[in-house]
């Protein structure tokens, strides 16, 4: 197949991906709605507090059967929207002759596809359909801004981009950024579900899942900045050099390791939430602000 | 724990205005600062009062990161103390009431002591430390968590002397190369050498290398048009060891035994050749022009003090392709070489290079200088394309556009702490997943009566256990496939 072909399917890909992913936000809308009707005649969830809500308590029921029947409808058509964007990403980088993240859209592109998948496999076995409808529309969001406001042709790569180590740094910190992703909306929804102090079967469900993508994601946003500063050693001859890009990966590390602590820390669980939340935002500083404000030498991939 | 999550938060905060504010010895921009300087005359020095231009080097966040780091060290001795400690002591007695525990079970066995010494070869199997007492059977795993925490955070001590070594020993220099000439690694060929005040003067690497030639590519066509595609220098280089040629690319620097040349920029040099009014040539070669824009519209300076009877100086813009931009001034529109054109203005006087004052080679001092006019009285202007000749007024002399080359910037680094920093970051990463990944969990089997038995697991660390681990151990507790916990939580 001509490249130029490869590249419009890639296109093709996105767009039906886009469309499985909005039907998927509609059949959850629709769900919720649905059992918040029904919720309103069962009878009150029953809420048990302490740490043996943990596994103690079995499910309240409290949604009806079509919201029911729902819910595994809203799940087949994430998988296919994700299963869509993997393809649209291979198709890139097959088009592009090279692994596609060379510029914002690419860059967008592929992390839309990594935290569909990433929420995919880390929400199996767990009951957190709370936040599922919030991950779609979070993927939803930036597809939409990467396909409208991003979009650039399939290109070689700027030479200082061409590099194994490219390859590593960017594949971890995009790993490592999908977790971040599905970990900072957990974290949002639990502490919405528990406010004052309530915690629901639903919230600490969702506060394990928060952690255990936190344990995980840590170690890999370490070897990414790892990564980076081999590279930068290659490229530049220093392995850091407090470049706006580099401050603001370390700032997102200090807080994430900022967050882990306070976990330890007791009385702290709140905040350790919101921390979490401003690594994240400082993740997507870096990944946006960073790129579009701020002038430094990781600048040149091009908006 | 609180004083590190507030130092955390701290050390997060203080690194936040060095990315807002220009810095001094960030490579991006090295005239930043002083850009800021004259853009804000009031609030500057102010700013660099706070060491706000040099906040990774200010004592300030010295104090936040040295502070998290003893306070770091103190937690972490005691517990190098404790750990020593745990892994010679045995695994601890079953506490009185099991269901207190993270997770606990009451199974129904057919011989009460048999299941016993089953959990206890199960549980050595998977790599528990396992005592067994008449009883009871007491188990522990995942020490190695706490191992694993430590070598992560002494790790980062190790990193603060790598930095350190960087900081004390090393240096940093920056030079352009125009191609067909030669670099001679002393301080004096550098255009910038920043060294750390404990680097050894002596420690240049001898070395010598020619820039034979230097290519650049850039997209010709599409949206992308002018991006750069590949850049690549070819070094003729003499050294201790021998001498070759090699190429220099973007990522693949030139090494002569660890001292190592980056390639980070290029740019056009302009080959003028100018005749004074006697008709001698005064000045020739080519001149380093800065690329200041992304299709190298490039600015630079002729300065001629030899011309006789009148020293002259040229202001010049050199454009590779030159077009008119919209608003009437000439640009380039592309970095190649596709119709390269120097535009040049003239002043004669006074250069000023006689009174020893230090002058930048990239910009004039107009004081004592005369801007040349033309016949008309405006300001005298002229366009050139290669080979061409023109006449300055009043028998200034001629100037030539002789041709184009290119030079090529070099980012030359000797960091002796690299190395330890790049041990430090292997040995944080494996604590660091070590100290998350691994669960440390205790696990006690009683011997209620003769054919009941009671299990509890406690995970020490704030992650569940493995269910897995429960639900094989309890596999291995029964012998009897129809027997079911009576509750497991
Ligand atoms: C220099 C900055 C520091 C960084 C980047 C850092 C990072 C970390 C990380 C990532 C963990 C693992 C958290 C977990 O097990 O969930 C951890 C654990 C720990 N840190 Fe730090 N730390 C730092 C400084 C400190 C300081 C100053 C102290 C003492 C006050 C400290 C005491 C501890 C302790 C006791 C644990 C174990 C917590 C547990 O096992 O639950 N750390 N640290």
């Amino acid at each position: 197949m001509q490249a130029d072909e490869m590249a419009l399917w890639s296109d093709r890909l996105v767009l039906a991906s886009l469309a499985a992913l909005s039907a998927c936000l509609v059949t959850y809308a629709v769900a919720a709605a649905l059992a918040a009707r029904s919720a309103g005649r069962a009878p009150a969830p029953i809420l048990v507090g302490g740490p043996e809500a943990l596994t103690a308590s079995p499910a309240p029921v409290t949604s009806g059967d079509r919201a029911n029947a729902l819910r595994p409808a809203g799940t087949w058509l994430m998988a296919s929207g994700a299963v869509l964007l993997v393809a649209a990403v291979v198709a890139r980088g097959l088009a592009a002759s090279r692994v596609p993240w060379g510029n914002m859209y690419e860059f967008g592109l592929t992390a839309s596809a990594a935290v569909a998948v990433t929420f995919l496999v880390v929400r199996r076995g767990r009951r957190v359909d709370a936040v599922a409808p919030w991950v779609v529309a979070l993927v939803l969001v930036l597809l939409g801004v990467s396909v409208t406001s991003l979009y650039t042709p399939v290109d070689d790569l700027v030479p200082v981009l061409d590099s194994t180590w490219l390859v590593v740094h960017v594949a971890a910190a995009i790993v490592a950024g999908a977790l971040f992703t599905v970990g900072a909306l957990a974290t949002l929804a639990q502490m919405v579900l528990s406010r004052g102090g309530r915690e629901g079967r639903g919230s600490s469900e969702l506060g394990d899942l928060a952690h255990t993508v936190h344990l995980v994601a840590f170690p890999i946003w370490t070897f990414a900045v790892i990564a980076g500063a081999v590279w930068a050693e290659n490229a530049w001859g220093r392995y850091w050099g407090w470049d706006p890009k580099e401050t603001w990966a370390f700032i997102t590390w200090v807080l994430y390791a900022a967050h882990l602590h306070a976990l330890a820390t007791g009385g702290w669980r709140r905040r350790a939430g919101w921390l979490a939340v401003a690594g994240f935002a400082a993740f997507l500083f870096n990944f946006f602000g960073v790129n579009i404000w701020i002038p430094g030498l990781h600048s040149y991939a091009g908006v | 724990m609180r004083t590190a999550v507030v130092l955390l938060i701290l050390l997060a905060v203080a690194a936040v205005p060095g990315s807002l504010l220009p810095q001094r010895g960030v490579a991006s921009d090295p005239a930043a600062v002083a850009l800021f300087y004259r853009d804000n005359p009031d609030l500057a020095p102010w700013l660099d009062r706070l060491y706000l231009f040099d906040v990774y080097a200010a004592p300030w966040f010295a104090a936040v990161y040295l502070l998290l780091l003893v306070s770091m060290t103190g937690c972490v001795l005691p517990r190098c103390v404790r750990l020593w400690r745990e892994v010679t002591a045995q695994p601890p007695a079953a506490p009185r009431r099991l269901e207190r525990e993270d997770a606990h079970a009451r199974l129904t066995v057919e011989e009460a002591s048999a299941s016993l010494t089953a959990a206890a070869a199960h549980l050595r199997s998977r790599r528990f430390r396992v005592v067994e007492t008449d009883g009871e059977v007491r188990a522990e795993k995942g020490h190695v968590r706490e191992l694993g925490n430590l070598a992560f955070h002494l790790s980062l001590l190790v990193l603060l002397v790598g930095v350190a070594g960087g900081r004390l020993f090393g240096y940093e220099g920056r030079v352009a190369v125009v191609e067909g000439s030669t670099f001679t690694n002393i301080a004096s060929s550098y255009d910038a050498l920043t060294r750390a005040p404990l680097a050894d003067p002596a420690d240049l690497e001898p070395l010598e290398f020619t820039l034979r030639s230097f290519d650049a590519q850039f997209e010709t066509s599409g949206p992308r048009l002018g991006e750069p595609r590949s850049f690549t220098a070819v070094l003729d280089w003499v050294t201790s060891d021998g001498a070759g040629t090699t190429e220099v690319r973007p990522n693949q620097p030139f090494d002569a035994n660890g001292t190592k040349f980056f390639l980070t920029g290029h740019g056009y040099a302009p080959q003028i050749t100018v005749r004074d009014g006697r008709g001698d040539v005064a000045a020739s070669g080519p001149v380093i022009f800065l690329p200041q824009d992304q299709a190298f519209t490039s600015d630079g300076v002729v300065k001629v003090p030899d011309a006789r009877p009148t020293p002259v100086a040229l202001e010049g813009l050199f454009l590779p392709t030159a077009a008119r931009g919209a608003d009437g001034i000439d640009v380039s529109a592309y970095p190649g070489l596709v119709n390269p054109a120097l535009l040049l203005t003239a002043y004669s006087g006074d250069l000023g290079l006689d009174d020893g004052g230090a002058q930048s080679v990239y910009t004039l001092d107009l004081d004592g200088l005369v801007e040349v006019t033309g016949d008309d009285g405006d300001r005298w202007r002229a366009t050139l394309a290669p080979g061409e000749t023109v006449r300055l007024p009043d028998g200034l002399g001629t100037v030539t556009f002789d041709g184009v080359t290119r030079f090529a910037n070099f980012q030359v680094a000797r960091d002796p702490g690299k190395e330890i920093s790049l041990v430090a970051a292997l040995l944080l990463l494996m604590g660091l997943s070590v100290s998350l990944g691994v669960p440390r969990r205790r696990v006690w089997v009683r011997r209620v009566d003769d054919a009941t038995v009671e299990v509890g697991w406690r995970h020490l660390g704030r992650r569940r256990c493995a269910d897995s681990d429960s639900a094989a151990l309890t596999a291995a507790l029964e012998h009897d496939p129809d027997n079911h916990p009576e509750s497991t939580t």
